[in-house]
């Protein structure tokens, strides 16, 4: 394939500690129907790291070029800023794509105002005619609006997990692009990583667990939750808030900054299933959600559903099993 | 140490919520501070208090630490910004007029309303939230820091400020457990991320008779015109999703949906008994 049409879309990669993240695939997959309804190329950027071995993996099908940036080692929202907006300049894509990763977040926002591009962030579905259209998540998933753009080019950020990944290999050329920068003269700096929420418990070895949310209002309620433990042999785990409150151990928090699990059956109880939170648990086998807001999105992935509070459900549950 | 807050008056959908037109019928809709933000506000008041300390130590005379809050919002957001007042920010202002009540507030506007105020105030620092819950753009104050030129760092749940090095040194919380360790210099815009404090509680002071009073601009006072605030976005529509999983409801009793959770874990052999 060679690649010297109009670039319809350039497309950022995401990569942290020596690995392509996921969503860098599903983002080719968003940016390749994109490309098809602009009609045009799509370009992939890949900043910092081992970008030549990134490159190769990212060369999957629909991806006409990848550029490569040969800068610092590691994610630094300065040189991904000023690479990427360095690429927009010289490629001039109709859209600009970057995931909505925490680090996205620290980037995204910075591009998109640099270059006067507008900017949707967080989008779970794209489409073309002539503008684009987005779809994105709101009120902490409740409801979901479409946003039209009457301006362009564009810029967009994409939630992981909501397009397949594209991982078929494809004959992209790979350009590196010569950008100069001097990392030590950065106003900011990477200085390393740390590993928290280790803990004595495995959530992500569970089989069964019960999930506990805010919903508990109160420390002193958890007792009702161990006492459902206890009966049904579960192990614990919750959402968030719980975590924040020092209700209970990091260890046990599912989500975007928790753990990833899988479990046979996830009862949620109390949680209302924003996005990352849904984001650590949709892989679980059987979903079982308890919460009195018929509204609540946890029951849009949940395959069994009670409404009702659970200052009621939980105590009879637990007699079924006295 | 000056150190200003942006803070968002959210809706939240209440339960039963309808759908009217491209949003929730606003009757069905209440508001209040937007949790990531009660995070940013006790961020900025912890760190101008251990400035305060630090100057009583060295006995220095007056620290000259402040904490101001901005927030873009009409009348009604003032019940927020005054609890806002009560939780140690010293000073409160809040952006509004006719012409910003018309637009789409999208990330853009947004960020020249809050850099207008930025340049007005000189902050070191500048505290958001990660996002607000209602419109989960998550992007304002990284958008602000490009705005004004200066550094920031996304989703941040430790600050220590080195204000003789001019310097922040922050974590930024990444996915899957992993925390991100970086330096930016100051001034900066950091977003805060909820559960990095433990806030405190609304003090009753700030509410009194004699309560500061809520410092109100327009475009016109920041230098700006409607032009600030044009928008290129178009809401089209609004519904509640549908993730095409069909849901098994347990109907009945208490007792009778109790029963058939129970059943079912039996039949998942996830409980024996
Ligand atoms: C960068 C980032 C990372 C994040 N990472 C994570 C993460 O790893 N994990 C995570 O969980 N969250 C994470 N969050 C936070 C997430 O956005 C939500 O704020 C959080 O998941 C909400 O937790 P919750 O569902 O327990 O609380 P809420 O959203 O407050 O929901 C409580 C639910 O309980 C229900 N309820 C209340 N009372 C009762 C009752 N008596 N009976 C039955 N039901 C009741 C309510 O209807 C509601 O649905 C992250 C956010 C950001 C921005």
């Amino acid at each position: 394939m060679s690649a010297d049409g109009d670039v319809a879309v350039l497309g950022v990669a995401d990569h942290r500690r020596g690995e392509l993240r996921d969503v860098s695939f599903e983002l080719v997959t968003a940016c390749r129907e994109l490309a098809d309804a602009v009609g045009g190329e799509l370009h992939l950027a890949v900043v910092a790291g081992d970008v030549e071995r990134f490159a190769e993996m990212l060369d999957v099908e629909g991806v006409d070029a990848v550029h490569t940036v040969d800068e610092g080692e590691e994610f630094n929202h300065d040189l991904y800023a000023a690479a990427t907006a360095a690429l927009v300049e010289e490629l001039d894509p109709t859209a600009l794509v970057m995931p909505n990763s925490v680090n996205g977040l620290d980037y995204a926002p910075a591009v998109a105002n640099a270059l006067d591009l507008p900017l949707v962030s967080d989008a779970v579905g794209l489409s073309y005619d002539g503008g684009l259209e987005a779809t994105r998540e709101m009120y902490g998933s409740k409801v979901e609006t479409t946003v039209a753009v009457d301006e362009e080019p564009f810029a967009v950020t994409v939630r992981g997990g909501e397009w397949p990944p594209t991982d078929a290999p494809g004959e992209a050329e790979i350009r590196p692009f010569a950008f100069d920068a001097d990392e030590s003269a950065f106003p900011s700096r990477v200085l390393g990583f740390e590993e928290v929420g280790g803990g004595d418990v495995d959530i992500a070895d569970a089989e069964f667990l019960v999930s506990i949310g805010r919903g508990i209002e109160e420390e002193e309620n958890l007792d009702l939750i161990y006492d459902l433990v206890e009966a049904t042999g579960a192990t614990l785990s919750s959402s968030r808030p719980l975590v924040d409150n020092g209700w209970l151990d990091p260890a046990r928090q599912v989500g975007q900054s928790g753990k990833q699990v899988t479990p046979d059956v996830y009862l949620a109880i109390g949680i209302s299933g924003a996005v990352q939170h849904v984001a650590g648990m949709k892989g679980s086998e059987t979903i079982i959600a308890v919460n009195d807001d018929p509204n609540a999105p946890i029951f849009d992935i949940a395959d069994y559903g009670v409404v009702g509070d659970l200052f009621e459900v939980v105590p009879a549950l637990i007699e079924q099993f006295e | 140490m000056k150190v200003l807050v942006a803070v968002k008056e959210v809706a939240e959908a209440t339960d039963g919520f309808e759908i009217d037109g491209v949003d929730i019928d606003r009757r069905h809709l209440a508001y209040g501070l937007n949790e990531w933000d009660e995070y940013a506000v006790e961020t900025g008041v912890r760190v101008a208090e251990q400035f305060d300390d630090a100057a009583d130590d060295a006995d220095a005379a007056g620290a000259d630490t402040e904490v101001v809050s901005v927030t873009i919002g009409p009348e009604r957001a003032e019940e927020t910004v005054r609890t806002v007042l009560a939780k140690g920010v010293d000073r409160a202002i809040r952006v509004w007029d006719d012409d910003i009540a018309a637009a789409e507030l999208d990330v853009a506007a947004k960020t020249r309303l809050l850099a207008a105020v930025a340049a007005e105030e000189e902050p070191d620092l500048i505290l958001t939230g990660v996002q607000a819950s209602d419109d989960e753009f998550g992007a304002t104050g990284v958008s602000l820091a490009d705005e004004l030129g200066v550094e920031w760092a996304a989703v941040v749940n430790r600050v220590e400020v080195d204000d003789a090095l001019a310097r922040a040194r922050v974590h930024r919380e990444l996915e899957g457990g992993v925390e991100e360790l970086s330096e930016v210099d100051l001034p900066a815009v950091l977003t805060v991320q909820v559960g990095s404090t433990d806030p405190r509680a609304a003090s009753p002071i700030g509410d009194g008779p004699d309560a500061e009073p809520i410092e109100r601009r327009g475009l016109a006072d920041l230098g700006l015109d409607a032009g600030a605030v044009e928008s290129p976005f178009r809401r089209t529509g609004a519904s509640v999703p549908d993730r095409g999983v069909s849901t098994t409801y347990f109907d009945g009793d208490t007792d009778e949906r109790a029963a058939g959770v129970a059943d079912l874990l039996r039949d998942e052999g996830v409980v024996d008994g």
